[in-house]
């Protein structure tokens, strides 16, 4: 297998979970780590009291970066103190969000931050047993952490005892096989319990109350444990300072599509705006060419067009809130601005379409991403991604009613909101937005004054007017 | 069905991992299994079924659940295509076609192609000489690198048409 290129960082890139990828010379073994200051913020983590581990966390205001943006403070303060059950941790690393490539890199060539992260906050939230949820695709990946929990073992900061603590903890690696729900983190819980990934209702299934085994259990993403480490070692008020408010740290964008130079970028959140960041720092459209569309965080987040502008409140400079107009380019890279927008910072994973781009053609596959992936617990999701599926495949084929675009936008409608897990929302919102924004596209393909046909077999006659195959 | 001693070491080692519950080792089982056979048969969900004192049902739903398990045996070398979106605008649908073309496999041109037979990967689709088999995959979390491929375990990005007789030339 050829080595993959090294890329250098962009100057305004601000790199601290990303520090080491892509270093010249370095190499994912401990020695390599340890080198590099590895396992010292471990060293200082069990120097401290763990419930002021948690306050640290607290403070640093850090939101999970696995998609939901959800504050890990909050999250973890979720474990009642005095807890008699047993607690345990889930690195959440199946990485299967479309668009979203970040945590295969900290795993490949950085594995031990994302152990010492782990180790850290399974001491702050008193867990003995946690493990590490890889994609089945990351045979590599799995094998790398595997090494990587070996060698930690190897030297005291993990098993027995921890750097003569009394501290136990083990971590395993469990591999999935291949569905996107694994990543879900009910879903992947029951995964782990060795049955199919089956996502849980909430309430009473909140993970920090009833998660694996029916214990408490904490899942976080993979760069949210690793910026735990970095959190312990400059303290959560230092760490709050970075980013904006209520948006703090970095965290890793990923460009995939229509750019001219697409990547992964560690950022100081909100430091820079959409445009800036797919003009400055991946070259802009490719020549000839114009952005058209941008899903700003991973399939799931809704499409924005590159013509759209917003009417959104900031601060103004009196501290009173302001009205302000401003355009997609505009939008700062955080969480709280792309909500504001009516789409969300996700999972970091920026997909771009230009001007060449059929948009009925490119929701119509992820539309066959999300058939295929609903796990089928409920009906609206399980048959709701299929017929979204059937309407985009036949319009493609020539046989689109005039009615598509409506029914399209009724079923996504039916989704969201009326299922067990969140993907009932991450499998229509492409279509409610792309139906939105691009009604021309999807008109244009919905001429025939047809009703539609009943699925799955599209009708002949219908689809070629008569006039045969 | 013969279980050669390295694969009982690895099956009690990853059996091991779970002390709470010896069921969460069902997929790690089917990993073993599907490792050192290429692919899950009837047999081997008994014996999963049997050794973690489950049903042989809760093991079978698992194998038709998760899309990474296969009921047949994949060709010598088994190539993933992703077929997701960054893909795609990368051009994994024509790639998907010219590995085709190159591996002797009949492609219907179409993303979830499995040479006309059910998706699922099931039963995958072999090339003549047994060397080859192709599966569309969803997202492999490459997407900055598209179009992306595995064969086997390897991992290979930004795939091009005249990459192809090199790179499957390094699978004897
Ligand atoms: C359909 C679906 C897929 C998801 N996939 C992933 C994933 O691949 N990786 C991930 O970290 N989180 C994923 N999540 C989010 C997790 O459920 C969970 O919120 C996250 O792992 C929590 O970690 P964090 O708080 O550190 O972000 C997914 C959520 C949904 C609804
Ligand atoms: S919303 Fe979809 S993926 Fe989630 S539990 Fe329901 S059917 Fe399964
Ligand atoms: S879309 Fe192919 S790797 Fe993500």
């Amino acid at each position: 297998m050829p080595a993959p290129a090294r890329r250098i960082p962009h100057p305004r890139e601000k790199r601290m979970v990303f520090a080491n990828i892509d270093r010249e010379g370095y190499t994912p073994d401990i020695a390599c780590y340890l080198r590099n200051g590895g396992y010292e913020d471990l060293k200082k983590a069990v120097t401290m009291a763990p419930a002021d581990i948690v306050n640290e966390v607290k403070a640093s205001a850090l939101r999970g970066r696995g998609g939901a943006g959800f504050p890990c403070g909050v999250k973890w303060g979720f474990i009642r103190p005095g807890e008699t059950k047993p607690i345990y941790l889930i690195c959440n690393a199946d990485e299967s969000e479309p668009g979203t490539f970040k945590d295969r890199y900290i795993i490949h060539q950085d594995p031990h931050q994302l152990i010492e992260g782990m180790i850290i906050s399974a001491f702050a939230l008193n867990v003995h047993l946690a493990y590490l949820y890889i994609r089945g695709e990351f045979p590599l990946g799995a094998k790398i952490l595997e090494q990587a929990i070996a060698e930690a073992k190897a030297n005291g900061f993990l098993g027995k005892n921890i750097l003569g603590t009394g501290f136990d903890l083990e971590i395993y690696v469990h591999r999935g096989a291949g569905a996107y729900i694994c990543g879900e983190e009910t879903g992947l819980i029951e995964s782990l319990e060795g049955k199919r990934a089956y996502p849980r209702i909430k309430p009473p299934y909140f993970p920090a109350v009833l998660g694996l085994y029916q214990c408490p259990t904490i899942v976080n993403n993979v760069e949210t444990l690793c910026h735990v480490k970095h959190i312990v070692r400059m303290g959560g008020a230092e760490f709050a300072k970075i980013g904006t408010p209520n948006n703090t740290g970095t965290r890793i964008v990923g460009v995939s599509g229509d750019v001219q130079r697409p990547g992964y970028f560690e950022i100081e959140v909100g430091s820079m705006t959409l445009g800036e960041l797919l003009n400055d720092l991946c070259g802009g459209p490719k020549p000839g060419r114009k952005f058209k569309a941008i899903i700003p965080g991973g399939s799931s987040a809704k499409v924005f067009r590159a013509d759209e502008r917003f009417k959104i409140k900031v601060k103004g400079a009196d501290g009173a809130m302001v009205e302000k107009e401003i355009g997609v380019m505009d939008i700062p890279m955080d969480f709280d601005t792309m909500a504001a927008c009516g789409s969300m910072a996700g999972s970091g994973g920026v997909i771009v379409m230009d001007d060449s781009r059929d948009m009925v053609q490119t929701l119509n596959n992820l539309n066959q991403f999300y058939a295929h992936e609903s796990c089928g617990q409920c009906t609206p999701c399980r048959e709701g991604s299929l017929w979204m599926r059937k309407i985009t495949d036949r319009m493609l084929a020539g046989g689109g009613a005039e009615s598509d675009p409506a029914t399209l936008a009724s079923v996504s409608n039916n989704i969201a909101g009326k299922t067990i897990c969140a993907f009932g929302e991450a499998c229509s919102w492409p279509t409610m937005s792309f139906v939105a924004k691009f009604p021309e596209e999807f008109a244009a393909l919905s001429k025939k004054p047809v009703p539609p046909p009943t699925p799955p077999e599209f009708i002949s006659e219908i689809l070629t007017g008569g006039q045969g195959q | 069905m013969q279980i050669p001693p390295e694969l009982t070491t690895l099956i009690d080692e990853a059996i091991s991992h779970y002390p709470v519950s010896k069921r969460s080792a069902s997929l790690p089982l089917l990993h073993l299994f599907q490792e050192h056979f290429g692919y899950i048969s009837e047999e081997t969900i008994l014996w999963i079924a049997e050794k973690l004192e489950l049903q042989p049902i809760a093991i079978l739903e698992l194998v038709t659940f998760y899309p990474m398990f296969r009921r047949t045996p994949p060709g010598k070398h088994h190539i993933r295509v992703c077929k997701t979106l960054s893909c795609a605008l990368a051009g994994a649908e024509q790639l998907k076609a010219d590995l085709c073309k190159a591996t002797g496999i009949p492609c219907d041109g179409h993303g979830d192609c499995h040479g006309g037979a059910p998706g699922h990967g099931d039963p995958v689709v072999v090339s003549a000489d047994g060397k080859f088999s192709i599966e569309s995959v969803e997202c492999l979390a490459s997407c900055g690198t598209g179009p992306v491929i595995m064969v086997n375990d390897d991992f290979y990005e930004a795939v091009t048409a005249e990459e192809i007789p090199n790179l499957l030339s390094q699978y004897k």
